[in-house]
């Protein structure tokens, strides 16, 4: 058994400890966990990130929504423990299936058991590795001078250029990027793209803007999927790469450039694993919209919400995002990145990127 | 040599009754195919009810309705009312507006139509056919049986052919067979619908319908007859000019003030005295030589008179107990989960005419919860199914804010949505209709005020209702933790730490926090059993007594696992020392208790907070206060 499993059981046992000994002592239950609302997160100036802060909530089996929390956390608790003394794993998917067989404890969307699981983390300051789960998701592709040392399952250790030795389609993350699994030997790269759609992702790769920026491009599938923001995370700390966020440009890629460069508020107990402080934005923005006059959607309601929701948000709380939230309401339109090709396929490679990435002084 | 206006008044033609009405079915209700039909059985049916109840008879009435052509259907209402004498029947349904009850003043349904010869006429001049009618009076051994139709000019009845038959198995009654041009339609506005309701505030009648050889059954709910309604004098302040006239003119009194005083209600001498000084008019005059000047001087006077309002006990209402027995019995297929108990407010007056409002409220069960309110509207009991937009009933609902109750209203107007059907009686010696056609009540205001009233207060006893129901929902879920989950929890957590299961009193008991009463009742070879369970699940030891009242005097408590502390009117149990998350059981039995009875009584708890207790009511507070003096007035 690793450390890390072994320190994640004890963790574990002390939730299961205490709830045993309210009940000895004829109290009600109950399991006190971090708020995770955007009200509750916090800018840790030592990090640059931003994380959960101090305010609690209280789980308790006064109702019937906390009893059951409590119930199902403890059947969680000792799937876990089982996993790790039997030396297996098993997707985020895999134990909302095996819930199935907990009675009173099973969950309804498997949202709520990865939810829980997240909650797990918080409680116990662990990953979930080190509970043995992972995300059933693939991870993102990548393409680019870099080569990665990775570990295959055989245990053989593979040098892998992410331009010369991989085909069209790039190189694909796995979820587990920590450097037991993935070192970085060789970086050419000046900085990294990250990118919200496959659409946008295969026109700079057709368009070889790898090689005519010297980049590295960095696939995101809409909100990035852990592995893909600590993968970033880790090229950006360790091999000094800087990194722009290339999205559509509405409040939902909005949230997803503000989880690559501040941590999400789902995950926010990671922060300091998995956001990249330093991200710059080059995504469409509002002001883009009337600059060149792309083509655009009407904003939807939940959109506006969205918004306004946006306007709340400590992250989003700058002069630029302000500007440019409050003229997207305005303007009540939205476009995607691929709008650009509205001036030719080659438009986005040629002039879009090259006056973005000279405004943040990357080219 | 004639002057003009004679000459022209040659040449106005009368015209009678009956042409006037035969260009006018609508006022008569035959302005539809499917209308037709519904009146046809309306007027036949008012008529059978009135005079069974006015005979004293529990009316047993028959609607068979059958397809003989296309659009041509054979109509028949058969009753066991006292019949009709010989004389009677051609004037009775072949003669427009004759009828005992036209000229009356009181409650009646009849009041509503034209009369069954409407039917008949409708039926001539659709078909062609005549009508059949069979009566039989109870001193006769057989019946008379006639075919009629009616003489539209002359109003007067045609007798085409007279028998006399044997009527087996049928003491008295009358029957009427028409063939109309019609449609039968289901639905909002079929007959089905106003017979379902007709059963309903008429619990005392036993209603069979056949509709193409298929029959439906509306039995009695209840052997008590409505009360009698009593012909009243009119009152002075809702009369009309014209009608006033009339009564003087035709008036025998040979002094002005004699007529004030004996042709109207509630005029003393010296008011009458009053009134002639006021008007500025000879009280000793003959009130036949009125003129129009006058009477219309008289009328104006009254205003500034103080006059008695109207007497109010020639009103008839279902009362409370009725209109839930008949809601019940006609709306169980719903299975509703509520019957607010029914109002029947006092009676108040509108322009001189006594009117009383009742109102019932149903809700849950399968009744449909996604569209708006079902209404169910009714004048002096009979149904009214047209014309629903312009009835002071839905002006009450209408200004009524619901959500506060508990319903769903958009903007806290207009129609509430939800599983609801509310009833609505409004009874009265003339209930003010809009229109001729008499199928919506006028917004007069203190009638919309008293609907409103009711209303209000059958939907105070439904948000009650509710608000227990949420209650008894946070109480479930609140077993759900203490029963499935939190032993669970104790064991999921104990197998982890490798340690004994917890004993979990004191957590049960924290996270309930209340007394709960649990009754069961069931019927058993002719008996009702019942099981009272005290559960305490709160953390303090408990002494109380519990109460239920029987629900009959003839009920008798035929057996007890404990020894009761009182047994009268009412049962007492003392329950000493309960402790924390214990259980304690009564068992007992009750005799003389109808099987639909016994589920109507309810826990009464001594001793135990309001807000521990579930599943039972905190004793009032005039418990044992005898209430052998108040009877219910007839």
């Amino acid at each position: 058994m690793k450390e890390r499993h072994k320190n994640a059981l004890r963790e574990l046992e002390d939730i299961a400890e205490d709830i045993y000994d309210q009940l000895i002592e004829g109290n009600i239950p109950n399991m006190r966990i971090p708020t995770r609302t955007k009200n509750n997160i916090e800018f840790d100036d030592h990090q640059g990130v931003w994380k959960y802060g101090k305010s609690k909530s209280t789980r308790s089996a006064k109702k019937l929504k906390g009893a059951r929390m409590i119930l199902r956390t403890l059947y969680m608790l000792e799937f876990i423990r089982d996993m790790i003394g039997e030396d297996k794993s098993s997707t985020l998917r895999e134990m909302y299936y095996i819930s199935e067989s907990w009675e009173k404890g099973k969950f309804n969307r498997q949202s709520e058991s990865n939810r829980l699981a997240e909650d797990m983390e918080i409680v116990t300051d662990c990953l979930r590795e080190d509970f043995k789960l992972r995300p059933e998701e693939d991870g993102a592709r990548v393409i680019g001078d870099i080569t990665v040392e990775e570990k295959n399952r055989k245990g053989e250790i593979r040098n892998i250029n992410c331009r010369d030795d991989v085909g069209d389609s790039g190189y694909t993350i796995p979820y587990n990027v920590e450097e037991d699994k993935i070192k970085f030997t060789d970086t050419n790269v000046d900085f990294l793209i990250a990118i919200e759609t496959g659409g946008m992702f295969d026109r700079l790769v057709e368009n070889g803007f790898d090689e005519q920026a010297n980049c590295l491009l960095v696939h995101l599938k809409g909100q990035p999927a852990r592995s893909t923001r600590r993968m970033i995370k880790r090229l950006n700390e360790e091999e000094g790469i800087p990194v722009v966020v290339f999205t559509d440009g509405d409040p939902w890629s909005f949230r997803i450039f503000s989880s690559v460069a501040y941590g999400a508020i789902k995950s926010a107990h990671l922060s300091e694993y998995l956001a990249t402080p330093g991200a710059e934005y080059i995504g469409i923005t509002a002001s883009d919209i009337m600059n060149y006059d792309l083509p655009t959607d009407k904003l939807t309601k939940t959109d506006r919400k969205a918004l306004r929701q946006e306007l709340e948000d400590p992250r989003f709380d700058t002069q630029f995002w302000r500007d440019e939230i409050e003229t997207m309401l305005e303007i009540d339109k939205k476009a995607e990145q691929q709008a650009l090709a509205k001036y030719g396929l080659d438009y986005v490679t040629d002039v879009y990127l090259p006056e973005k990435l000279e405004e943040a002084g990357l080219m | 040599m004639d002057s003009i206006a004679e000459r022209l008044a040659d040449k106005q033609k009368e015209i009678s009754v009956g042409e006037f009405f035969e260009r006018n079915k609508h006022i008569l209700g035959f302005d539809s195919l499917t209308k037709a039909l519904v009146t046809a059985v309306k007027e036949g049916v008012d008529n059978s009810l009135d005079s069974c109840e006015e005979a004293g008879i529990l009316p047993d009435i028959k609607v068979v309705i059958r397809e003989v052509d296309d659009e041509e259907y054979r109509v028949s209402v058969e009753d066991n009312g006292p019949g009709i004498p010989k004389r009677k029947i051609p004037d009775v349904f072949g003669k427009l507006l004759y009828g005992s009850r036209f000229h009356e003043i009181r409650q009646s349904r009849g009041q509503q139509g034209i009369g069954v010869s409407a039917v008949v006429m409708y039926g001539q001049l659709t078909t062609g056919k005549p009508t059949l009618v069979r009566s039989k009076v109870k001193e006769k051994d057989y019946a008379q049986e006639m075919k009629i139709t009616l003489d539209t000019k002359k109003n007067e009845p045609d007798v085409l052919s007279k028998e006399v038959v044997l009527w087996e198995d049928k003491e008295h009654g009358t029957l009427f067979e028409t063939t109309i041009r019609g449609l039968l339609r289901s639905g909002k506005h079929s007959v089905f619908e106003y017979l379902k309701n007709t059963a309903i505030v008429n619990p005392h009648a036993r209603i069979t319908y056949v509709r193409n050889g298929d029959t439906t059954v509306f039995k009695r709910a209840t052997d008590q007859l409505p009360g009698k309604t009593k012909a009243v004098k009119p009152h002075i302040e809702g009369i009309e000019l014209g009608t006033f006239a009339k009564m003087a003119k035709n008036s025998d009194r040979r002094k002005l003030v004699s007529f004030l005083v004996n042709d109207f209600s509630r005029i003393s001498y010296n008011t009458a005295r009053d009134i002639c000084e006021e008007a500025g008019i000879e009280e000793e005059m003959k009130p036949r030589d009125l003129d129009v000047e006058s009477c219309k001087k008289l009328l104006k006077a009254t205003k500034n008179v103080k006059i008695m309002a109207p007497k109010t006990d020639c009103l008839s209402p279902i009362k409370s107990m009725l209109i839930k027995k008949g809601l019940k019995n006609v709306l169980k297929g719903y299975r509703p989960e509520f019957y607010a108990p029914p109002i029947t407010r006092d009676p108040e007056v509108a322009s001189g005419n006594p009117f009383q409002v009742e109102v019932g409220l149903v809700y849950g069960g399968d009744l449909p919860s996604d569209g708006p309110v079902r209404v169910l509207r009714f004048a002096n009991r009979v149904p009214l199914m047209y014309k629903k937009g312009g009835c002071a009933t839905t002006t009450a609902i209408q200004q009524i804010d619901w959500r506060i109750y508990g319903l769903d209203q958009k903007g806290g107007s207009g129609m509430p949505r939800g599983p609801v059907i509310i009833l609505i009686h409004v009874a009265s010696t003339r209930v003010p209709f809009t229109s001729e056609a008499k199928e919506a009540i006028a917004d007069i205001p203190v009638i919309v005020d008293e609907i409103e009233r009711g209303l209000r207060e059958c939907a105070r006893e439904l948000r009650t209702h509710l608000n227990k129901k949420e209650k008894r929902k946070k109480v479930s879920k609140k077993f759900m933790i203490v029963k499935d989950i939190l032993p669970m929890i104790a064991e999921k957590s104990a197998s982890i730490v490798g340690k004994e299961t917890p004993s979990l009193d004191k957590v049960m008991t924290n996270i309930m926090g209340v007394v709960y009463i649990d009754k069961k009742m069931e019927w058993n070879n002719g008996a009702a059993e019942g099981i009272i369970e005290i559960m305490n699940y709160t953390s303090k030891e408990r002494e109380m007594s519990l109460f239920i009242e029987k629900p009959y005097p003839e009920t008798e408590l035929l057996d007890s696992s404990r020894e009761p502390e009182h047994d009268g009117d009412y049962i007492e149990w003392k329950l000493e020392k309960l402790k924390p998350s214990k259980t304690s059981k009564i068992k007992f039995k009750f005799s003389n208790l109808d099987k639909e009875d016994i589920d109507g009584t309810d826990v009464f708890i001594d001793g135990v907070n309001e807000t521990h207790l579930i599943g039972a009511e905190p004793l009032p507070d005039d418990w044992g206060v005898e209430l052998a003096d108040i009877h219910e007035e007839d």
